[in-house]
C-alpha cells in the first residue's frame, strides 16, 4: 500500500473514532505493513497538515492513542451549543482521592483512606460513576479487597498522553520547607498538554462575525 | 457546594480531614512538619474541634481519633528516655505522623497539579458519540477464524494482569445468561462490546468460550460485512434476513449443525 493511502485512511479513522487510537491497532488494522515509527509519523504529518492549514481541528496525541479535537478556543461556542449539557466540577476530596489513585494505583479503598485519613466509599463511587476511576482488580489478601484504577477517560480529561506523564510527585513539595508552598502552585510545570507539535505557526484569530 | 447542607458535608467541605487539619495548623503557624511542637499543635487542634463543636458542624469520628493520636504522642514525647545519650537517637514519637502528613501534602499538592491540567484540557473537545452503522452491512457469518482473530485482538489489548492471581468461578453457564441477557435488550452488538465488562483474562476467556457455545447452540449468529470485517453478535431471530438462511423462516429450527463448513471447530451431534 501506498503510504500516501495509508495516512488517508488512517485520517479517516481518526476522524471518525469516539476514542483514542493507540497506534498499535493501526499496525493491527494495516497488518503490519507499517511499522510504529512510520505510523507515527504519518499521524504527525496529518497533525502538521491540519496545523498549517489553520484549520479548527487539531489531531493530538493523548491517553495512549491519537485523537481530534477542536481547539480550545471554539469551546466556548461548543459549550453554548451544548448549554444544557452540564460539566461539573470534581470536589477537592475527589480530587484528593483521585489523585493518590492516579499514583498508587492499583490501590485498595483502605489504603486510600490511610493516606487521607478519612473515609472515601462514597468520593470512590462517584469516581468510578464518572469513569476516571475504574476497579483494577482484588488484592490476593484477607478479604481480597478491590483494587482501583484510573481509566483511559481520566488521562483524556487530564490532558495527559499517558499515566507517566504525571508530574513526578516527589518533586510536587520539597519535604522539609512546606511553608514556601503555602498557596497552593497551580501552575503545572511541564504543561502536558502544549508540549505538542500542536502550536500553530501563524495564530488566527478566532471572529465571531455574527 | 449548594448540596443540602448535611451537617457532615459541612465539616469535610471545611477541613478534608484531620490531617488537612492538621496541615493547616502547621502553615498557620509557619512551622516544619518535620518537626511540629506537639504540645502546641494539640492544643490548636483541640480548640477547633470545640470550635467546630460550638458552630454545631458534626464531625467525622476520624477527626477524634487524631485527637486521641496526638495526645498519646505529647504523652510519650514527656516520658523520660531510660538512657539520656540515647535521647537524640531514640525513635520520634512523632516519625509516624510526620509521615503521613508528608505524605497527606504531597497528594493534596498533587490534586493541586491534576486541578490545573483538567482546567487547561476542559476547553479541548472530543467527539463523544461512536459511529453508527447499519445492520444491512452484517450480512457474512464470520467463521470460527474470524472470531478467533477478533478474540485474540480483544485479549492483545486486555490490560497486564495486575500481578495476583485471582481465583473466581465464573461458569460458562453464567456467561451464557449473560450474553443472551445482554442480547435480550439490545438484539445485536459489537463483538468487543461482549468484552467490554470484563478486564481479567480468565473473564475474558470464559466470556469467548460462551460465544462459541451460544453460536453452536444456534442461539446466537456472530456476523459481518464483510471478510475480516468488524463482528457483530446477533440474536438469532434478529439477525438480518439474508445472512442466515436456519432461520430464514422466521422460527428458529432444530440445532442441527449446518454443513456451511465455517463453524469447523464445533462437533457435530445429531
Amino acid at each position: 500500500m501506498e503510504l500516501r493511502d495509508a495516512r488517508n485512511i488512517m485520517e479517516s479513522l481518526l476522524f471518525i473514532t469516539e476514542q483514542p487510537i493507540p497506534l498499535k491497532s493501526f499496525e493491527d488494522l494495516f497488518d503490519k505493513e507499517f511499522s510504529q515509527d512510520d505510523l507515527l509519523k504519518m499521524a504527525e504529518e496529518i497533525a502538521l497538515d491540519y496545523q498549517v492549514r489553520g484549520s479548527a481541528l487539531e489531531l493530538r496525541e493523548i491517553a495512549g492513542g491519537w485523537q481530534f479535537s477542536s481547539r480550545s478556543e471554539f469551546a466556548p461556542w461548543i459549550r453554548k451549543l451544548f448549554k444544557d449539557r452540564l460539566t461539573y466540577r470534581l470536589s477537592n476530596s475527589a480530587m484528593e482521592t483521585l489523585s493518590i489513585i492516579a499514583y498508587k494505583q492499583p490501590i485498595t479503598r483502605s489504603e486510600i483512606e490511610e493516606i487521607r485519613g478519612v473515609e472515601v466509599s462514597a468520593v470512590l463511587d462517584t469516581l468510578v460513576e464518572r469513569r476516571l476511576v475504574r476497579i483494577a482488580g482484588r488484592r490476593e489478601s484477607v478479604g481480597r479487597p478491590l483494587l482501583y484504577g484510573t481509566t483511559p477517560d481520566f488521562l483524556r480529561s487530564f490532558g495527559l498522553k499517558r499515566l507517566e506523564e504525571l508530574p513526578n510527585i516527589e518533586s510536587l513539595v520539597p519535604p522539609s520547607t512546606p511553608e514556601l508552598q503555602s498557596e497552593l502552585p497551580l501552575e503545572p510545570q511541564a504543561s502536558p498538554v502544549s508540549e505538542e507539535p500542536a502550536e500553530p505557526p501563524s495564530e488566527p484569530k478566532v471572529e465571531s462575525n455574527s | 457546594m449548594n448540596e443540602a447542607p448535611q451537617q457532615m458535608d459541612v465539616s469535610l467541605d471545611v477541613f478534608e480531614g484531620p490531617l488537612d487539619l492538621l496541615l493547616h495548623l502547621i502553615r498557620k503557624n509557619d512551622l516544619q512538619i518535620s518537626d511540629i511542637p506537639i504540645a502546641q499543635i494539640t492544643q490548636e487542634y483541640l480548640s477547633y474541634l470545640d470550635l467546630m463543636k460550638d458552630l454545631n458542624l458534626e464531625m467525622a469520628g476520624e477527626f477524634l481519633v487524631m485527637a486521641s493520636t496526638l495526645m498519646l504522642i505529647k504523652a510519650q514525647m514527656l516520658l523520660p528516655t531510660p538512657d539520656p545519650t540515647e535521647e537524640e537517637t531514640g525513635p520520634d514519637p512523632r516519625a509516624e505522623l510526620v509521615n503521613k502528613l508528608l505524605e497527606y501534602q504531597r497528594f493534596k499538592e498533587a490534586a493541586g497539579v491534576l486541578s490545573a491540567y483538567k482546567d487547561k484540557a476542559k476547553d479541548i473537545y472530543y467527539r463523544s458519540l461512536p459511529p453508527q452503522f447499519d445492520h444491512e452491512d452484517f450480512t457474512l457469518r464470520a467463521s470460527v477464524f474470524d472470531l478467533l482473530t477478533a478474540f485474540k485482538r480483544v485479549l492483545d489489548q486486555a490490560p497486564r494482569e495486575v500481578g495476583q492471581i485471582i481465583r473466581e468461578e465464573i461458569t460458562i453457564e453464567a456467561k451464557i445468561r449473560e450474553i443472551l441477557d445482554l442480547l435480550e435488550l439490545k438484539s445485536s452488538m459489537a463483538f468487543e462490546e461482549l468484552f467490554a465488562g470484563s478486564h481479567r483474562r480468565i473473564d475474558l476467556i470464559v466470556t469467548f468460550l460462551a460465544l462459541l457455545e451460544l453460536i453452536r447452540m444456534k442461539q446466537i449468529v456472530a456476523l459481518q460485512p464483510d471478510i475480516f470485517g468488524a463482528i457483530r453478535i446477533y440474536r438469532a431471530d434478529a439477525a438480518p434476513e439474508s445472512s442466515f438462511p436456519a432461520v430464514a423462516g422466521g422460527k428458529p429450527v432444530d440445532p442441527r449443525p449446518e454443513a456451511a463448513g465455517d463453524d469447523g471447530q464445533t462437533e457435530a451431534q445429531s
